[in-house]
């Protein structure tokens, strides 16, 4: 609203300025009708924006004074003196009322009767109040510093300046090209930050809120639904999304025409709606929203949704398509089907949105400006509208490649990712002569670009890049390429036709070398190489499913036991493989142990019959802490389970059965093996003892905790025990059973003399230190 | 009536084309060609930070190829509906005065000349062919379409 309202002051002050000589000339020379008409147009569009803004001194006094010059205009009265100085008098106040609102002010007080009066034909004539003029000059130096420009005007710097980040370009180049010269050198940056900037600032004068063109929707909105019997709530969301002026005139019609569509075509009658047990009011949400170099415009109602299938009757009724053709369109191609000229499921043409003649337009207005449309509907539940469109015309974000030689330009916000064909996790294969690439278990359909553009490639195609594109609305596929360049912003230019003719293409450009390079367009690319994009959708949903798991699969070790057992371990656990002698060997304490350098571990996956002379070889496993020996006799290979496992009906050696590399395999359970084997190796570690006196319930409650977090089993005087360390407080005596290590506690922060090592009893880090110091002594 | 024509040599033939519509005359140094456009679209050249579409006048005219490996060739810039496109012609040889409108040429011609024909002009050099400019910049192609 404020916006409008600069506009509405900004075009009054604009028609004063010019009405200025106007007025002086029409005062000389009452029956001139050119000035006549002039300052009746000024009054009569006054009197139309303030009816809209809800001024209503303004609107009272340009209305008498329009109707006083109508009558003079008609030939019913004849302008005089009288009237001339009531009709200035007039508008002065008018510029006077335009200056208050312009700075944010109430009104100016007062009673505009009395020139209202004197404007009636006889009346006494009524002197301009100078001083009121006066005061409007001052006010209207205190206005923002703004001026109005032209588009034209704007349009015209706009590629002045596209022109200049070309030459800058090619100069660029050229200074590559001589030997390097430090102080140029600087110049020059400073001069390409220079025409950066500006070129920004020059964009961003162009760009508007796209509130712009919501402003009016709710109203129209209201108007549609009334006549249509409806009731319709409209959500407007993002309308500070900005956009380039002339793309916002170029999606209004569009615009517009889907939103009366939805109310006429989409939301139900409120009976209807009731009966399918909806609200009565239907909903008709509108969103912006910025998504890379593009604006993303969501239309959504929750009306009837449109029925693919009678769409598709429609088209074989019409002829648009035929029977054959329709069997094998997905879901999507159905909806898509709205496009199509003179469709419409419409039972009965209505005057709001006509026959369905219109959305053909709505697409075709839309790709122009290098947008797309989607919809997305579910028969009941309403539909969503998508309108895609780029931000600016004219600078993209590209990268450009090169085929046999040539280079061309693909935009950056279609690129998902760049891979090298011969790299890891990519395969190509080919089926019946289409390319198809597996990436990371994704399969997409792959389009060599030198046989899209019939172009002789000198690079293998396993030597090529794949650049996976998602078209806006399109599904991903691989594009191969020669090679990879550079990123680089490029000043788009359309193309001339003959070269738009081969859909290949969406406009060109000219590199920093100064030569022509064409812009891909990915969607039109996908087009040509044949791809078709909602049966790759479902095939990559298929390559998908496998692949996800892939990733949660384990990856473990496949070998075979001593017993001749095809078994699996966790790759994880395995530390590294071992070869020893059997000599080393042996089975002490109850269990089977194998010697490895300076540590015994025992060792399990064998028996002592099982090991025979000469070589043994085992896996080392280590779970962080402790280490056991498992012998086997071979390692097959490494694999991954992703299969279910099968898992064993008791707990033990092996978990469970699984296929792995499609044999059956024993997965061994490394956690059971650690508590059965590991615990009885790992020799316990003694807990150091603490004592703190029983009677002391701060040292019970509160230090105690924190002394036994510190690894201490703490007792108190009543066992007798050897403590390896007494906690007292200062001042008390020690129990019998003291060692020599004590830490002495004090209530006081500060120390009462220097020979006192106590800790203060809150100094948890000084206890902490003190506790592990004692720990350490012990330790040694 | 006295319509400025350019004089310039399209296989071997002297044709006229309307001075006005051509902006300059350009010596073409590199060419990046266009695959998959229509076969006149001879490739895309730079004039002065601006693109050209270049169109090949002999295939425009299904009179042959031009041998476009010698390197420069001299082409008229024309500009239309915003495009920019250098006509790729054999030789540029002088601006000449009409002498009289336009008539129809009643013998048969070609068909490639046929479509881009707007009649035939005297001048003082002899009569002379005028050329339609967006005929020769459609092709052979639109003219099918259409």
């Amino acid at each position: 609203m404020d916006d409008l309202i600069a506009d509405f002051v900004a075009e009054c002050r604009e028609m004063l300025e010019a009405l200025g000589g106007e007025i002086v000339a029409w005062e000389v020379q009452p029956d001139d009708r050119a000035r006549l008409d002039s300052i009746f147009r000024f009054v009569h569009t006054v009197k139309g924006n303030c009816g809209f803004f809800e001024f209503p001194r303004l609107e009272a006094l340009s209305h008498a004074a329009e109707d006083a010059l109508a009558d003079c205009r008609a030939g019913r009265r004849t302008p005089d003196g009288a009237l001339v100085s009531a009709v200035l008098a007039v508008i002065d106040r008018i510029s006077e009322m335009v200056s208050a609102i312009e700075a944010g002010e109430d009104m100016p007080t007062g009673d505009d009767n009395h020139l209202i009066d004197a404007l009636a034909p006889g009346a006494e004539g009524a002197t301009a109040p100078v001083v009121a003029a006066a005061e409007a000059a001052t006010r209207a130096s205190a206005a923002p510093r703004t001026i109005r420009l032209s588009v034209e005007l704007l349009d015209r710097v706009m590629s002045t300046v596209s022109d200049m980040v070309l030459a800058r370009n090619e100069l660029a180049r050229r200074l590559r090209e001589s030997t390097s010269d430090v102080p140029v050198d600087g110049a020059f940056e400073r001069l390409s930050s220079i025409i950066a900037e500006m070129r920004d600032a020059i964009t961003r004068t162009r760009m508007q809120r796209i509130e712009n063109l919501f402003v009016g929707l709710p109203r129209m909105v209201r108007d549609l639904s009334a006549e249509l019997n409806k009731q319709v709530l409209v959500d407007i969301e993002g309308g500070d999304v900005e956009l380039d002026r002339e793309m916002i005139e170029m999606i209004r019609d569009p615009l517009t025409h889907i939103i009366r569509n939805a109310v006429d075509h989409g939301i139900e009658k409120p009976a209807e709606r009731l009966k399918a047990g909806k609200r009565e009011i239907g909903l008709l949400a509108v969103s912006a929203r910025q998504s890379g170099n593009q604006i993303l415009i969501d239309i959504h109602d929750d009306g009837r949704g449109i029925d693919g299938k009678k769409l598709v009757e429609k088209a074989i009724a019409n002829g648009v398509l035929t029977k054959d053709e329709a069997a094998q369109l997905s879901p999507r191609d159905q909806l898509a089907l709205i496009f199509e000229a003179g469709l419409s499921t419409a039972k009965e043409v209505t005057a709001i949105s006509g026959r369905g003649v219109g959305m053909d337009v709505v697409r075709s207005n839309v790709e122009r400006i290098g947008g797309i449309v989607e919809v997305d509907s579910k028969p009941g539940e309403g539909t969503r509208m998508t309108l895609r469109v780029p931000l600016t015309l004219t600078i993209i974000p590209a990268l450009t490649v090169s085929i046999a030689g040539q280079h061309f330009a693909i935009p950056r916000s279609a690129i998902e990712e760049i891979v090298r064909a011969n790299g890891e996790s990519v395969t190509l294969e080919h089926l019946g002569g289409a390319g198809v690439a597996t990436i990371r278990g994704r399969r997409v359909p792959e389009i060599s670009l030198a046989s899209v553009l019939g172009l002789e490639s000198q690079v293998g195609e396993q030597d090529r890049t794949l650049v996976v594109l998602r078209p806006a609305g399109g599904d991903v596929y691989a594009l191969s390429v020669d090679r990879i360049h550079d990123h680089e912003e490029l000043v788009v230019k359309p193309a001339a036709p003959a070269v738009m003719a081969t859909g290949l293409y969406a406009g060109t450009t000219l590199a920093d070398d100064g030569s022509p390079i064409l812009l891909f367009d990915p969607a039109g690319i996908a087009a040509v190489g044949g791809v078709k994009l909602e049966v790759q959708e479902r095939a990559a949903r298929i390559a998908e499913g496998p692949a996800s798991s892939i990733s949660k699969a384990t990856p473990v070790l496949l070998f075979r036991g001593l017993d001749g057992g095809r078994r699996a371990l966790r790759l994880a656990v395995v530390d590294r493989i071992e070869e020893v002698s059997s000599s080393a060997v042996k089975k002490t304490a109850g269990q089977l142990r194998v010697q490895l350098g300076e540590a015994i571990l025992p060792l399990a996956g064998a028996t002592a019959s099982d090991i025979g002379d000469g070589k043994v070889r085992l896996f080392r496993l280590n779970d962080g802490v402790q280490e056991i020996g498992y012998a086997f006799a071979e390692v097959i290979d490494f694999a991954t389970v992703d299969r279910d496992i099968i898992h064993a009906e008791r707990p033990g050696e092996i978990s469970g059965v699984s296929l792995v590399s499609n044999e059956p395999a024993e997965l061994v359970d490394a956690h059971w093996l650690f508590a059965n084997n590991a615990a009885a190796a790992a020799p316990k570690k003694e807990q150091l003892v603490c004592l703190i006196p029983d009677w002391d319930p701060w040292m019970q409650n509160m230090l105690r905790p924190m002394v036994e977090a510190a690894g201490y089993r703490v007792i108190d005087d009543a066992e007798n025990e050897k403590a390896d360390v007494v906690i007292a407080c200062l001042g008390e005596e020690l129990p019998d059973n003291a060692s020599h290590k004590t830490i002495w506690l004090r209530a006081e922060p500060e120390v009462a003399n220097t020979k006192d090592f106590s800790i203060y009893r809150y100094d948890r880090a000084g206890l902490l230190t003190a506790l592990k110091t004692v720990g350490a002594g012990r330790g040694k | 009536m006295n319509e400025l024509l350019l004089v310039v040599t399209i296989g071997n033939e002297r044709v006229a084309l309307p001075a006005a519509a051509v902006e300059s005359v350009v010596e073409l140094e590199s060419l990046i060609p266009v695959p998959r456009a229509a076969p006149h679209v001879a490739g895309l050249s730079a004039l002065r930070s601006r693109v050209l579409t270049v169109i090949d006048c002999m295939r425009s005219l299904e009179l042959g190829d031009t041998d476009c490996s010698d390197g420069i060739r001299e082409a008229a810039v024309v500009e239309l509906d915003g495009h920019h496109y250098a006509l790729i012609v054999d030789l540029v040889e002088d601006v000449v005065e009409a002498a009289s409108d336009p008539v129809p040429v009643r013998a048969a011609m070609g068909a490639g000349w046929e479509r881009v024909s707007q009649g035939m002009v005297e001048t003082e050099q002899g009569p002379l062919l005028l050329i339609d400019v967006a005929a020769l910049v459609a092709g052979v192609e639109a003219k099918a379409a259409a």
